[in-house]
């Protein structure tokens, strides 16, 4: 059998159908094998980056001395591990002093990621193995500066005089949140104890890094848990960054959504294909049925040749597939670290599995109806096979469409979600067409004789020209969609940081130090925003109930928070509900949320919040929301507290300011007079987030082209359908006397309209669908002729080439054949 | 050549290549048809008769001989000189009717005019339409009519566009016995109106009857 369905498949191959539907499964699973191995690559260096941010795989950490037992334990494992203590202590350079994050470390620190050290603070770093020697220390730039320190030179660290031997640039454990963000020295933990700083009433925090297998680190974890005391916690990856890891799904779940279109659009092509095969081959199997053959046998040989053609399908695929991640990879340059990890072998399983499953699907329906053709077919050529059932043609492809979904997206919810939105989508796309379609057959009788046929040709095959103009509609529109959404979001982000606008932002200004630095500033030519108060705190209650029983859960809740008091809201902000507070609120227990805050945690007007604020507690009721623009690039803040409520608590002010440095020396300067403010540049900020939205938008648009390519097995499936019939009618226009131009022309014609209303449709539902994400993103939405033409007259290219170029061999068919 | 003779064959042989070596399907045959003449060929199946009238009506190429029609030598034209010769001197019946199927009745008798570029292609039609009554039926497409329906838009088709030269083919062997005599009556009105020649290819021996001559054919050559 396996050698027939064999002779089969070579002798099938030039008839077009089965090219077709391998062509579709090919484009199919390059689509998805393309997405699987980026996404695949991408978790495992997120992984490995988040290892970074702990600077190991996990680590225990403690306020008091480690116990041995948690180094021995750990060396039975096999695990790696470095010891890591820091503190906060003023640094001293001869007259000079700052405070800084006291960091020493073992000789093993960092197990994940690197240090990078240069000779000069703000200087190009590069990488450096192990960590200062006995009698050294690398303090990191701001500290550097701060102090006037210089490689060679000595700073004292306690009792202790170290060797200056690097500048610290970076390390991998730096952290993000800013207000942590305290100059840090590193020096060597057998220097320690000579420092003299660690002393009963010393605030240390101790820390075991650990590194190696995850097996390992869980038996780790699961001995240390009964043992751990007082404040000591095991932190592994997952509690570090989630933020990094959770993005990276999403990301790597939206571009499987977007590959996700174009598999489902070949599996059309698979569906038409696999019924103009069957159709091909009534008579055939109904003569292997006379001369004796069972259905079984009718059904294996079929059903092994398209096996035959997945394999073949999904290693082409697989192939193209990997194509597709290494140029997404150079899409994401910069985005992406460039030493990911290798792909596995999981996205090419992945695209076999897709490929039998797209087969069972779509075409072993119509193969079954194959079978089921009477013997008596070879007597009378209208016996045709009972009519297919209806569930036993719509329930295989529906589970094949949500099981090809889960597949990817290994979420039912999100599955659903996404085959219902795209059912919706395909259905009104289908019903615009077949409007679109009817409108041109209707119109073609005021049309010239070519152009008349092909809009004829085109309404007749309804359903054929309705599933093209679904298939390349979609593509294009989504793609315009992009090319909108990507200029609109470029274009809001330069508009939004005009000449002038804050570039800076300079957080820990002490309170005492205020107005000198705003002098400071002004003096160098830089004009400063607001001066904002800035205090820690942390939410404890909602309404009386402790935040960790409240209902919706929110990491914003969980961590410490940054607030702030001020009697005036600025035109950056903008009151949704209740009130901004007046001259007599001062002193109230009053609150003012941030849009974002708000829905977080699900809060209303009026609800009651407890702070815990410098130790005290204070609670106030929500007196307002308000929807903060936060690409004003000011100073703005989640919690706003009205003034006179929290002026005991010690805290720091911060501002933003429009900068231009005159000399790299400025900046410099500044830091030494205030050294404990911290700068940061929002120009490099930005520059980053419009090259990380440029890139990430070419990555999904080059997903989506697959959907173009989807779109054209769809036409070539289409034309291979309607072969026969437009042989047929090729030779009759040529019996009364139709030249090869007009039949060209004909044929042209008839893609060209395809193409329009394809375009039509892509343009006008991307004009739509821009203005309403932009509207949704709150982008400043620009409708654009060039994009709705650009949309228009690049699909009627498209598709009328393409569509003039695949039935050119029907066009050749000889008028003589009529009378046969 | 005579001056009312429209078409004439001089030695017309068709060979094609089987598999036991070559076939000659038609051989060596030599007619002359004048002007308004009726014509049929007739012959048992497998006699040549239809690869005789592919051949004469430029449908299908010689392998040897020539065939002239309305004048030109066909021999000396391609594909697209003989659709234009086709299109203005040419008009067909089939057994199968071949209408094309994309079109309405009325745009299927459209077509000869249109492929002449004839203004007024529509009137023409539509009257043309009237003539074989089916005024009625003018927007369905032909799998909306009946098989005796379309074989009458074939025929309007066939003769909207005053033809030189009307090649029949088995025009009634779709038809039961009744409708077919009805279109017989038809066919032969509408070409003793139009004057036209007409070349029938049948082994109806009534319906060749009704020609002015008769040919028959017998292993590709005239008997």
């Amino acid at each position: 059998m396996l050698a027939m369905a064999w002779r089969a498949l070579r002798r099938e191959w030039r008839s077009g159908e089965l090219a077709v539907l391998w062509l579709s499964l090919v484009v199919a699973i390059a689509a998805l094998t393309g997405v699987g191995f980026l996404v695949d690559r991408i978790g495992r260096a997120v992984q490995a980056q988040a290892s970074e941010v702990l600077a190991a795989d996990a680590r225990v950490e403690s306020p008091e001395a480690l116990a041995p037992q948690l180094q021995q334990q750990a060396r039975q494992l096999r695990l790696q591990t470095a010891r890591l203590a820091t503190m906060l202590s003023v640094v001293f350079n001869g007259d000079a002093s700052q405070l800084a994050e006291i960091r020493a470390a073992s000789a093993a620190y960092p197990l994940r990621g690197v240090l990078k050290t240069a000779a000069q603070p703000f200087g190009a770093g590069s990488v450096t193995h192990g960590i200062p020697p006995p009698g050294e220390c690398w303090p990191d730039s701001r500290l550097a500066a701060a102090l006037g320190a210089q490689v060679g030179g000595t700073l004292g660290v306690g009792a202790l005089q170290l060797r200056v031997g690097r500048i610290l640039i970076s390390r991998p454990d730096q952290g993000s949140a800013f207000v942590e963000f305290a100059p840090a020295l590193v020096l060597n933990d057998a220097d320690l104890a000579a420092t003299r700083l660690v002393q009963p009433a010393s605030r240390l925090q101790y820390a075991l890094l650990l590194a190696g297998d995850a097996r390992a680190l869980r038996d780790f974890h699961d001995w240390f848990e009964p043992r751990a005391r007082p404040g000591e916690r095991f932190a592994s990856v997952a509690d570090a960054s989630p933020q990094i890891g959770d993005a990276a799904r999403r990301a790597g779940q939206f571009l499987s959504l977007a590959g996700l279109v174009a598999v489902l659009l070949c599996a059309v092509a698979v569906a038409m294909s696999a019924r103009s095969y069957v159709a091909r081959h009534l008579d055939s199997v109904a003569l292997l049925k006379t001369l004796g053959a069972s259905r079984r046998f009718a059904l294996g040989v079929h059903v092994l040749q398209l096996l035959l053609l997945a394999v073949a399908a999904a290693l082409l695929g697989a192939v193209l597939g990997w194509l597709t991640q290494a140029w997404l990879l150079r899409a994401l340059a910069g985005l992406l670290r460039t030493d990911l990890p290798p792909a596995g072998w999981l996205p090419v399983l992945m695209g076999l599995v897709v490929a039998v499953a797209m087969l069972a699907g779509f075409a072993l329906p119509s193969l079954l109806q194959l079978t089921r053709v009477p013997a008596l077919r070879v007597l009378r050529r209208d016996a045709d096979p009972p009519p297919l059932r209806l569930w036993l043609a719509l329930l295989p492809a529906a589970l094949a469409i949500l099981g090809v979904i889960y597949a990817t997206l290994g979420q039912w919810t999100l599955s659903l979600w996404f085959a219902a939105g795209f059912t919706v989508a395909v259905a009104a796309l289908a019903l615009c067409g077949w409007l679109l379609v009817h409108l041109a057959g209707r119109a073609r009788r005021g049309a010239g004789l070519a152009l008349r046929h092909g809009l004829a040709n085109l309404a007749r095959r309804r359903g054929g020209s309705v599933a093209q103009i679904v298939a390349f509609g979609l593509g294009v529109l989504l793609l315009l969609v992009l090319a909108i959404l990507r200029r609109d979001l470029l274009q809001d982000w330069r508009t939004s940081l005009p000449a002038g606008a804050p570039n800076y932002f300079f957080v820990n200004i002490p309170t005492d130090a205020r107005d000198d630095f705003r002098a400071a500033l002004l003096a160098a030519g830089a004009r400063p925003e607001r001066f904002l108060p800035m205090v820690r705190g942390r939410l404890l209650a909602i309404n009386g109930v402790a935040i960790d029983k409240w209902p919706q859960r929110s990491r914003m809740a969980d961590r410490e928070q940054n607030l702030t008091w001020s009697a005036g809201l600025g035109d950056d902000n903008r009151i949704t509900a209740g009130r901004w507070w007046q001259r007599q609120d001062a002193g109230k227990p009053l609150v003012s949320l941030a849009s974002e805050f708000q829905e977080s945690l699900g809060l209303k007007l009026g609800d009651r919040l407890d702070f815990d604020i410098a130790g005290e507690r204070f609670e106030v009721s929500v007196a307002s929301f308000r929807k903060v623009r936060w690409d004003s690039f000011r100073p703005n803040f989640f919690i706003m507290f009205p003034p006179g409520l929290l002026e005991g608590a010690a805290g720091s002010y911060m501002t933003s300011a429009a900068y231009e440095p005159r000399s790299a020396g400025a900046l410099t300067g500044l830091v030494r007079r205030f050294p404990s403010v911290s700068i940061f540049n929002v120009g490099d900020l930005l520059a980053q987030v419009r090259s990380v939205i440029d890139k990430a938008v070419t990555a999904v648009q080059s997903v989506f082209a697959f959907t173009l390519l989807a779109g054209l097995t769809v036409l070539l499936a289409a034309v291979q359908a309607s072969r026969d019939e437009r042989r047929y009618e090729t030779a009759i226009l040529r019996v009364l006397g139709a030249g090869r131009s007009l039949l060209m022309r004909s044929a042209l014609a008839e893609f060209a309209a395809l193409g329009l209303l394809a375009g039509l449709l892509a343009a006008s539902g991307a004009a739509l669908g821009g203005w309403l994400l932009a509207r949704q993103l709150e982008l400043h939405y620009r409708s654009s002729l060039v994009y709705w033409l650009l949309g228009l007259l690049g699909t009627m290219l498209v598709v009328a080439v393409s569509g003039a170029v695949a039935t050119r061999p029907a066009l050749n068919q000889p008028p003589r054949t009529i009378l046969n | 050549m005579t001056r009312d003779i429209v078409l004439e064959a001089e030695r017309a042989t068709r060979q094609v290549n089987s598999p036991d070596g070559p076939l000659t399907i038609v051989r060596d045959v030599s007619l002359a048809i004048r002007a308004r003449e009726s014509v049929a060929i007739v012959g048992p199946s497998g006699a040549g008769k239809s690869t005789l009238l592919a051949l004469l009506a430029g449908l299908d190429t010689l392998t040897s001989g020539r065939i002239w029609l309305a004048g030109e030598e066909l021999s000396a034209l391609d594909e697209d000189g003989r659709a234009r010769l086709r299109a203005a001197h040419v008009g067909f019946v089939f057994q199968s009717f071949h209408l094309v199927p994309a079109l309405t009745a009325l745009e299927n008798v459209m077509l000869p005019l249109e492929l002449r570029g004839q203004a007024d292609a529509r009137g023409r039609a539509a009257a043309m339409l009237e003539r074989v009554g089916l005024t009625a039926r003018a927007g369905h497409y032909p799998r909306q009519l009946s098989g005796g329906e379309q074989q009458r838009v074939a025929m309007a088709r066939a003769s909207v566009g005053e033809p030189s030269v009307l090649f029949a083919d088995e025009p009634t062997g779709n038809l039961d016995a009744a409708t077919g005599e009805r279109i017989i009556g038809l066919f032969f009105e509408l070409n003793a109106d139009a004057r036209t020649t007409l070349v029938l290819v049948t082994h109806d021996r009534a319906l060749a009857g009704r020609c002015g001559r008769v040919l028959s054919m017998d292993g590709g050559s005239l008997v």
